[in-house]
This record gives structure tokens, sequence and C-alpha cells, in this order.
């Protein structure tokens, strides 16, 4: 039976279970000391003066540093979401003149353990000449705001249009104009591990190794290169076990500068690890958009035109992701549905809070949140069900695939899909007709009970290319080296999966090496739902070349014909002679360079391989709520909840379901719970688990999970589209609109905490 | 800084050694004792991956000293398997239903689930949810733990 669909229990989880995996915490190295990081209290403020001279005599110190210590600092460069304008605001590792949010880095203490570390970051004087602070993105961008960059004015780091068809004509067309303005909150993926990194110079050598990058080791590992001027061959990063990404996790941040330096300059092993108050002010946040939209339909909801504005929320600083959330809200905001007229004006503006990057789904669970509230505020308006104007509008079949017109920063073609197929057999498995009725008679008894819709597409599978080695060692051990990352989410299960279907070995025969510089040359590193898709395909091309040698080096030893040999068992058999077979590490052996050498063959049995595509695919699905609201308490109730999804191809079904349902915990929490409030001096509010509310085991509902594979991707050998996001897109439009409806009002914020849904109480009754 | 001497039992060893007085149990375990499966995940008793048994009660060992553990008998995620080679019916069923993604939080929903099967051998889905409350999951959902502890619940129950 093939790997590839079966539900395999994952390698990754025996050591997770007995508690011997490694994380980067539990990495100890030989005379390893502590970093712990002052950081600015405040929200802008000039640096006047930084007295450290009380620290230093604290006994156990080894050191401070400041931006004094490290001339010729350069700033942090995008790796992706170049939208011109943004390279004016980008982050040094540490605060030279100013600092720009509560957070920012401005010294780091290294003792020889942590408790004196910390004791020191508080005898460390630093005098700040308050700027003034500036939290709301539309303030920022008025004359007289305070001014976070030199070379920003009116604190706009980017603008861009998007512009397809004819929108003011269409406009002029339309039976109805609904204009609204939405918000969603700043939340973020905070990963129950924090973040953390060992750094070790070698001064003999001239090596410098570290443990604790992930998600985009390669990337990073280029980009510290670059910052400290050493060669890349004289850096050694390693991935250990990692606790969750979601995106937020293993961007290069100042601490991936400021580790290594401070271990090269005091030549100590240095191990710094974040705390949680650090993490909920000093990791990228997200999701924080306005979006004004206006658009124009006919009559029976027939969608003509949308003309949006989006002002995307970046914080102090543009991070390594450039605009990548705002780039992908004004790509996504027509979602599954025919908007030919469309427009869409962009503007990332600098705040002073914590700068942002991606977090599961960037811009796609804001922009659907949006969207598909405007799509049931026409359905009241027009008197429709909300379910009959999505049939009216969603992409069909016959139109893929489906170009949505010219993007400055995105792919725009949708690959293939059922899009109406998918939407009817998710509200016929919810019961949609018939809770529809139950709730409407319910709410007749004075019950806030409601149901609701998010109809999403997901992009995934971002290339532009992925590297793959699979090598054949002694033992006969199948290894893929591959340039992906592990985030948790058991990407080695699925590609050994992939692995052992084209090799025909047992998966237990095949290990899966990645993040690991150097052992991997090459990576692009797991996001955008990318890993199975790009890593998935490269080691599908390793993998059939090395079948390949596998197969001559047996035609050659066995003196038959290659096409008369199969892969069966870990073996290479003569085709209706079974007894004439050679295994795995016996073909190793012939491959030696010593015999290989003779026979002139090229030794080893190791072939690269590399993905490469410009194109994505784009999974795509429903998600249905039915929910009771507390009139008195404002406390929401998730009755029922479903999410579907088209994959394309489903490697380990098991898997795929655990990352729907741990994206839609996600999702909740992002609609109804988390949010990092600050204050108007750019206080962070929320620096503990106290005031940023994870859900619990008592908030997630029970749920169903519906991942399809009728529609292969086109643009993979595997067929497959990712599926890392899905259940979480589309969690804050579906919960909005279950909320609107349980109350008859109309949501136009997120999350929907009670002292928001008290409100809206109050809107329906007056 | 003055040291005291704390002596206790960590699943069924013993252990003794100097330390600060303010050194936080999960440190002790992780840094002098080198048993790294008990995970520090917010350091202020709210996310539970901390979690371990000390003389049979569950606690947060973020907000406990280690002194106050001296003479005490702890048990941590790496004392749950019964041996080297096979693992603990909870174990079993977390590998199985997918109950597990990163891991992290892992070992403390472990512990957890070892007391609630103790304190109440045949849980309601009500019950694990709530025993489940002071132990957070950023990975799963907790649908697949929630299974997996009903599971292990029966296999426990069965061998009896």
């Amino acid at each position: 039976m093939p790997y590839i669909g079966s539900r395999v229990k994952r390698k990754e989880d025996v050591r997770l279970l007995r508690g011997i995996g490694k994380y980067v915490g539990d990495i100890h190295r030989p005379g390893m000391v502590h970093a712990a990081i002052l950081r600015s209290t405040h929200a802008h403020a000039r640096i006047v003066k930084i007295n450290a001279a009380a620290a230093l005599k604290l006994p156990g110190v080894i050191g401070v540093l400041t931006a004094a210590d490290m001339p010729g600092l350069k700033t942090i460069p995008m790796r992706t979401g170049v939208i011109p304008g943004l390279e004016r605001s980008q982050q040094t590792p540490i605060a030279t003149t100013k600092v720009r949010y509560v957070g920012d880095p401005v010294a780091v203490v290294v003792a020889e353990n942590r408790y004196i570390a910390e004791d020191a970051l508080e005898l460390i004087e630093v005098d700040y000449a308050p700027l003034g602070a500036v939290t709301d993105a539309r303030a920022s961008m008025q004359p007289g705001a305070p001014q976070l960059h030199d070379a920003t004015p009116n604190n706009i780091a980017a603008n861009f249009q998007v512009d397809v068809g004819d929108v003011d004509g269409a406009f002029r067309q339309s039976d109805l104009i609904v204009e609204e303005e939405f918000s969603t909150q700043r939340h973020s993926a905070v990963p129950l591990e924090n973040r953390g990194l060992v750094a070790e110079w070698d001064e003999g050598r001239g090596l410098l190794t570290v443990w604790g990058p992930t998600k985009m080791t390669h990337t990073n590992w280029r980009i510290l290169s670059e910052l400290t001027g050493l060669p890349q061959s004289s850096i050694h990063f390693i991935e250990p076990e990692v606790g969750g990404g979601f995106g937020a996790r293993g961007e290069f941040y100042p601490e991936d500068f400021l580790i290594p330096f401070a271990a090269m300059h005091f030549r100590r092993p240095i191990c710094w690890l974040e705390d949680r108050s650090e993490n909920l002010k000093a990791m990228n946040q997200s999701r924080q958009q306005k979006h004004r939209v206006k658009i124009g339909v006919k009559k029976d909801g027939t969608i003509l035109a949308m003309d949006a504005e989006i002002l995307f929320d970046m914080g102090g600083y543009t991070r390594t992701h450039g605009g990548v959330p705002a780039i992908s809200a004004s790509a996504m905001l027509r979602g599954p549905f025919r908007v030919t007229n469309y427009r869409c004006n962009v503007f990332c503006v600098l705040t002073t809070k914590t700068p942002v990057g991606t977090y599961r789904s960037p811009g796609r669970y804001e922009a659907n949140f949006v969207r598909e509230r405007l799509l049931d505020m026409i359905a009241h308006r027009l008197n429709l069900d909300p379910a009959d104007v999505r049939r009216r509008n969603l992409i069909r079949h016959e139109e893929m695939p489906y170009d949505l017109g010219k993007h400055p920063f995105h792919y725009m073609v949708y690959d293939t899909g059922d899009l109406p197929g998918q939407f009817e057999r998710a509200l016929e498995r919810f019961g949609y007709e018939r809770l529809k009725a139950t709730c409407a008679a319910a709410q007749l008894e004075g019950r806030a009970v409601g149901v609701g819709i998010g109809c999403f597409v997901e992009t995934s599978g971002i290339g532009p290319w992925e590297y793959a080695r699979v090598e054949i060692d002694n033992a006969g051990t199948v290894v893929l080296y591959s340039g992906c990352n592990s985030v948790g989410q058991g990407i080695a299960t699925a590609l050994s999966q992939i692995v052992a279907d084209e090799l025909q070995v047992l998966i237990e025969n095949v290990r899966v090496v990645h993040g690991d510089t150097a052992k991997v040359p090459y990576g692009n590193g797991s996001n955008a739902s990318r890993s199975t898709v790009m890593a998935g395909s490269a080691a599908v091309g390793a993998s059939r070349k090395v079948k390949d040698k596998l197969l001559r080096l047996a035609s050659a030893s066995l003196e038959i014909d290659a096409a008369d040999l199969i892969l069966r068992d870990g073996r290479v058999v003569a085709r209706g002679a079974p007894e004439r077979s050679l295994n795995f590490s016996e073909l190793a052996r012939l491959a030696l360079p010593g015999p290989a050498l003779k026979s002139g063959i090229t030794p080893g049995i190791s072939e690269e391989d590399f993905f490469a595509t410009d194109k994505r695919p784009f999974p795509y699905g429903v998600h249905v709520a039915a929910v009771e609201v507390d009139k008195e308490t404002g406390k929401i109730k998730i009755l029922d909840y479903l999410v579907t999804e088209d994959v394309g191809r489903k490697i380990n079904p098991m898997i795929i379901e655990g990352q729907m349902a741990g994206g839609l915990a996600q999702g909740i929490g992002g609609a109804l719970l988390e949010e990092f409030v600050y204050d108007e001096d750019g206080q962070p509010l929320s620096t503990n688990f106290m005031d940023y509310l994870l859900p619990t085991a008592m908030e997630m509902p029970k749920a169903q999970f519906i991942s399809t594979e009728d529609f292969p991707s086109p643009h993979n050998p595997l067929g497959v589209k990712g599926a890392g996001e899905g259940g979480i897109t589309a969690a804050g439009a579906a919960l909005a609109n279950a909320v609107s409806n349980a109350l008859g009002v109309e949501v136009k914020k997120l999350p929907l905490k009670p002292d928001y849904v008290l409100q809206l109480v109050k809107d329906a009754v007056s | 800084m003055s040291t005291r001497k704390v002596s206790l039992t960590v699943n069924g060893c013993e252990y003794s050694r100097e330390i600060e007085p303010r050194k936080l149990l999960t440190d002790f375990l992780r840094d002098d004792l080198g048993l790294t499966g008990t995970h520090v995940g917010c350091e202020h008793g709210v996310c539970g991956a901390c979690t371990i048994l000390l003389n049979g009660e569950l606690v947060r060992s973020c907000l406990l000293f280690a002194v106050q553990a001296n003479g005490a008998e702890l048990k941590t995620v790496e004392g749950i398997a019964p041996n080297v080679t096979e693992l603990h019916p909870l174990q079993e069923k977390f590998w199985a239903l997918h109950g597990l993604q990163c891991g992290f939080c892992t070992p403390g929903i472990l512990l957890t689930a070892e007391a609630l099967l103790k304190e109440i051998p045949k849980p309601s889905e009500e019950q694990i949810r709530e025993w489940l409350s002071g132990n957070l999951c950023r990975c799963t959902g907790y649908q697949n733990i929630v299974t997996a502890i009903h599971e292990a619940a029966k296999t426990l129950n069965s061998d009896k």
C-alpha cells in the first residue's frame, strides 16, 4: 500500500513524547554563558545616554554591548514582500540614536547565568528624550504626527495600487453600492516556545555555529553573512526542534545578529532565551489592518465592482517580510468570487508599536473577514439569502484557470477547482438550511443564535524553487536532504512518505535532514504552505534520479537490462526472477569510489534536484459556524463548526486534519480573544498570558474538518496544494457573520470581545 | 550569593545539589539535572508547559523555587514511559491520534493527563477539557489531545 494518502504515524513523535527532543533551550555548550536584552521602555524617543557602569561592576557580568560597540551596523534586509519605499524604514539590530517601539533592543548583557544577566539589565541607566507616540495608522499619516523615520514623510512606508477593469463604469451600472469601514486587531502567532539562540565562535578555526534558526535557515544564513561580513562558509546554522512557528518564528530578527555578534565579541558560547513578556513585545505581530471598501452590485447580488483602501499598520520598522500582509490582503480581497472590476489603494503605515510580519494566512484572514461581511450586508440590503449572494458570484469550474488580473506583487491565476461544488457540499454537510430555520425560530423566542459562512481561496506553495538531495548510505538507508524546515508541522513524515513511495522502501528506512547548512547547501524554508508542495516535489525529482542510478548499478552487476529491473521492498529485483536482486546496501557498496571508478561509474548514490516554479496552487474551501451569544455577558459559544478545503492531493490526511484543527483554534483565538492592546503612549498592555488570551480546550468546539482532493494542482508532480492555512483563514469571517446573524446587527471589527459584543447587543435593541 | 543544599528524587533517581535559593525548580530540573523534557513557555504559571508531579500533585515548576522541593518526589515527562523501548498508553495514543505537533506543550499535557486518569479513570469529554484548561497548546486545537486521553483511559481500564 502506498504511504501517500495514508494516516502514517509521525516519525517526529516518539522523541517528543519521551521528552528527549532537543529544542534550542536544551542545547548546552561547554563554557556557555547567557545573554539578556535591554529593551526600550519608550514607544518613540531619542537615546540621550546609556550608562552601564553599575551593571559592569556586578559580579558574574561578562560585558554589555550597545550600538557604540558595533561600528558599521547595517539594517536587516527584506527577504520578500519588497515594495519600493519600504527599504527606508528597515531596522538596525540594535537601536542607534532612536527607539521606535517599546521592546526595541538598546543593549545586550552577557553574564555567567541568566539570573545575573537579568539583574544587570536593571542596573543599566538609559536617558530617553521622548518624541511622541502614534499608535493609530490613520492618525500616523496625518500632517503633524510624530515622524518615525527621517526618510519616510507622513509615516507612509510604501503605497501601491491594484487596478483591474473599469471600476468607475461598473459602479455606474450598479443597482446598489455599499461602502463600509472594517478593522482587524493586532494579534499574532505566539508559538508556545519563545525564541532562542545559542551561538558559538570557534576562534581558532574561524567558524561560527548557531543553533536555533528555523523556517528560513538558508535565507538567514545569507543575511547573517551580509551583516557580519563573515563568509557563509564560516557560518554553520543548525535547526533544533521547534516549538511552533506559524509565520512569526524564524524570520531574521535583531537578536539573530546580536547573539552571534556577542559570541564573537566575548569569545564565549552564548545562549539567549526570550521570556514570554519579551516575546509579546519583540516578536512580529500581525493582522492590524483597516479596510474601507465600496462594493457595487446588481439587484440579484451579482458583484460588479470593488474599490478598497487598505491601511496596513507596520509598527515601528519594516522587517524581513516587507509588505506581505498588505500585498496578500489586496490580492485576495476578491477571494473565490468573480470581481472583474477591482481597485485597491494600499498604504503601509508606520506606528510606534512592535513591528509586524506574517502570521498564518497573512492578509487573507483580514481580507476574508472584510469581504464575507460585505457579502452578508449586501444580502441583508437586497433581502437575499447570504448563500445565494455567494452562489451568484463564485467562480465556476469551467472558468478555471481563472486570471484575476494584474497585481504588482502577487501571482493571480487560480489553478483549478470547483468552488460552487465545494460550497454546496459544505452547506449540505453542515445542514445550513435547517440550521438557518432553527436559528430564526430561536431568535423569535429571544435567543441569540446564528449561522455564518466564510468562503476562501488560499494561496500556497510559493516558489521560486526548492532543493533536495537523496542519497543511499552504507546501510541502505535512504537519506533526504531537504531545503525546507520543520516548524512542528510534521514535514519530515510527509517527505518520508513521498520518498518511500518513490523508492519502494519502508518509511522507517528513510531519514530526513533539514535546517543544517553544513549538510544542505540550498533552501527556501517553510512558509506560505510551501513545504509539501515545493520540498515534496524536489524530493520526487531527486528520488527519481536515484532510482535511475540504482537501476543502472544493478543492471551492470546483475547483467540484466535496466528495463527488466524494478524496485521492491528496498531491493532492485529482476522482473519475473525475484531471486536475482540486490539490496540498497549492496548497491551502495558497488557505488563506493573504489569499485565505481574502476567500472567508469560516478561514485556514490547521491542525486540533487531543484523544483522550480513561479506559479502557485490555490487551495479553496468554506467555513461555516453556528453560535449562540449570551446577551447578558457578551460571551460567544460556538455550537458547531465546519471547515472544508480542497488540497489537491493528500499526502497524510491525519496531518492535514491536524493543520486544519490547529488553524481553526488560532482563527477562533483571533476572532474572539487575542489582542495586543496599546495605550495612547504606545505602551503595550498585553505582555503576559493573563492579558493576551490564547484559546484553551474549553473554548474550542468539537468541529468537523473535511479535506478533499478533487482537483490536483497542475503545477507540481504531486498535485498537492498547501494545507497549512485553510483552517484559520475564514474563521474571523464565519464567526463575525454568525454573530451578526444571531444579533441582527452588522459586525464591522474584530475581535468579538465581550465589550464589543455587548455594544452590538445594545445596537440591536435600539 | 549563598547556596543551599537540595536533595530530591526525580523519576526514582536521587539527586543532591548545592544551589542558589532563588533558582526556579524548572531551571534546576533542566540546567542542573539535565532533564530538559520539562519546558518553559511563560514563566508565570499560565501555559502549563512546565507542569510536573510533586509528591503526586500537579504543580507548575516555573512557580516554585527548587529549594521548596527539597525532600520531595518528582515525576517529569522522562519518567512516564515504563522503560526505554515501550511507551505509556497515553504516549501511544497521542502518537496514534496525532495529539501533538510541535511537541512543546506535550510533556506538561501528558503529566496532567496522567494525573487526571489516576483521579478519574473514566473521565467525560467535559472533564478532560476542564483538566486541560490549565495547559495551552498552540498547534493542535486540542481535539486530538482530548480524544487521545479518552482512548488511553479505555486502554488503561481494560488492563485492570
